[in-house]
């Protein structure tokens, strides 16, 4: 990408964010230049994470969330991800058909990607995609998970607020909640909250914070009831969005979760940058070899490892 | 720099409700390692024209059974040409009568695949396609 490129990525050009996101998403050096060219202007968005078990109602309420803040004149970007098949390496994005409602405003860009292979819920690539709508002056920058389980919180290391959507009548799913994904909650949104059982999934969410020992200005998630696909509520949660965003700054904590994120950020590239380089100088026909003599229990994988590294 | 995976944008035009075909085309194309964006049904060519820019895809492929094709169609590449993506590959599916479809492809449709087509052979003329735009624009 060229000066004339990243000026107009800047300037919020739709093309030339989104040849920018695929950059992103390709990798290699021309991603990197791009991220060196755009990093200083970055920092400045709220990167509101929204995570919660498939079909709680994420997108829709994503595209309610998006439609508040435009309704303040604050622009919105929206990564939403999607699994990719492990069989055939293909996707199906359908986050974007929830959020129609947004089209036709050019306060406001969508972009769906998969997740080619990453584990944790979100796409390798989808922090960059942030960093290019955060340099493209988007001031809200709402991250949608796949369908979460127990370990995709990736999320709460990359957003500064965090939102764990639940829906009612999911049953021994709250349990299953209650390991994982519970834990990275700013706010709990039991969403579908025109069901039967709401109060049950609230009661249930409510009893389980309870348990957690409270220390002294501790955030306490509050658990919110929204209906999506009405609106209903989603008022609430943004303005709860917006109390969490003060409270982060009221005790310094924006500073350390930014730490926070830029460690384990550095920690990743760190990772795959050694992985690269490592497999670069060594030729498959060793590592076949290894896995060979692994599978034969000839040399134990650690051994095998130090082999490759040492 | 390694190739990524085909971005396709799938869609269906105007009010026609028919989605199954555009559903079956998405997953076989899915199955066939590509990224397929699915908006579903209703969409004015404006939001089409939208969704293929900020996703960046390869491919717009629209699915109509409704007849509105003549009336829409021009209307989707007109939007496609004012945001500058001359560079996509149009293809489309559904019930398109034979006679029209010269026309079809005089407007820049690459591929029309009625009722029948097998998922497989629109999936390998979709991959040779891009694979030719690519290597193009790499020369
Ligand atoms: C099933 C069906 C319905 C179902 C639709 C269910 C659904 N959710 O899809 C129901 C019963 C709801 C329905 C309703 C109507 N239908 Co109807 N329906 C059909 C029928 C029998 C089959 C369509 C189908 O699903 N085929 C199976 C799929 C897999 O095939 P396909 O869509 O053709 O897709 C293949 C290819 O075309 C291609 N393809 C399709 N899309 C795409 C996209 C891309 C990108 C690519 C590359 C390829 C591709 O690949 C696919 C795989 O081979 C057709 C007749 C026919 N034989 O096509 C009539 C037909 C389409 N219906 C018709 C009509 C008139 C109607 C109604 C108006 C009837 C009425 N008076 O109420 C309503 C309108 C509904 C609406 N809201 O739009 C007419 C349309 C006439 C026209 N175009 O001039 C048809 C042609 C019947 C006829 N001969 O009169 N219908
Ligand atoms: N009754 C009811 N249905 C809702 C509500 N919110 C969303 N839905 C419906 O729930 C279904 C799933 O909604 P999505 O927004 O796609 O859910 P999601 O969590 O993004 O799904 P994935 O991305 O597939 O995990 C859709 O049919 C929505 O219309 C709600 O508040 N009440
Ligand atoms: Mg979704």
């Amino acid at each position: 990408m060229n000066s004339d490129a990243i000026a107009q990525l800047r300037a919020g050009n739709p093309r030339a964010v989104a040849r920018a996101i695929s950059a992103m998403e390709r990798g290699g050096a021309s991603a990197r230049e791009i991220v060196t060219a755009i990093f200083r202007y970055t920092g400045r968005a709220h990167i509101v994470g929204v995570t919660g078990a498939p079909g709680t109602g994420k997108s829709t309420l994503v595209n309610e969330i998006a439609k508040h803040y435009r309704r303040r004149g604050q622009r919105v970007g929206i990564v939403a991800v999607d699994p990719t098949s492990p069989f055939s390496g293909g996707a199906i994005l359908g986050d974007r058909l929830r959020m129609q409602d947004l089209s036709g405003d050019d306060g406001v860009f969508i972009r769906s990607m998969a997740t080619r292979g990453a584990f944790g819920g979100l796409a390798a690539a989808t922090s960059d995609a942030v960093k290019v709508l955060d340099a493209a002056g988007f001031e809200i920058v709402l991250v949608e998970t796949v369908g979460a389980g127990q370990n995709e919180v990736e999320i709460a290391r990359n957003a500064h607020t965090t939102i764990v959507v639940e829906a009612p009548g999911m049953g021994d799913d709250i349990q299953a909640i209650k390991a994982g994904i519970m834990e990275i909650a700013d706010l709990l949104i039991v969403n579908k909250a025109d069901r039967d059982e709401v109060s049950a999934t609230v009661a249930a969410l409510e009893m389980n914070l309870n348990l957690k020992p409270k220390a002294e200005n501790d955030w306490r998630p509050p658990v919110l009831k929204t209906i999506a696909t009405t609106g209903e509520g989603v008022a609430d949660a943004v303005e709860w969005i917006g109390k969490h965003r003060a409270y982060l700054e009221a005790n310094h904590l924006l500073e350390v979760r930014e730490r926070a994120r830029c460690r384990a950020e550095l920690e990743l590239i760190v990772q795959r940058e050694l992985m690269a380089r490592l497999l670069r100088g060594v030729n498959g026909a060793k590592i076949e070899m290894l896995v060979e003599q692994i599978a034969a229990r000839e040399v134990d994988v650690y051994a095998a490892a130090e082999r490759l590294i040492g | 720099m390694t190739d990524r995976p085909i971005r396709v944008l799938v869609a269906k035009p105007g009010l026609d409700g028919h989605d199954r075909g555009a559903k079956v085309v998405a997953r076989a194309l899915r199955d066939a390692g590509m990224e397929v964006i699915y908006t579903g049904i209703r969409q004015t060519p404006e939001m089409i024209a939208e969704a293929a820019l900020q996703e960046d895809v390869d491919v717009v492929g629209l699915s109509i059974l409704s007849g509105a094709h003549r009336d829409l169609f021009p209307r989707i590449v007109a939007q496609l040409k004012q945001k500058q993506l001359d560079d996509v590959l149009l293809v489309c599916g559904g019930i398109i009568p034979d006679d029209d479809i010269p026309a079809v492809k005089q407007m820049g449709f690459a591929g029309v695949f009625g009722p029948g087509t097998s998922t497989q052979d629109i999936a390998a003329f979709i991959r040779a396609q891009v694979a030719q735009k690519r290597g193009a624009r790499a020369a």
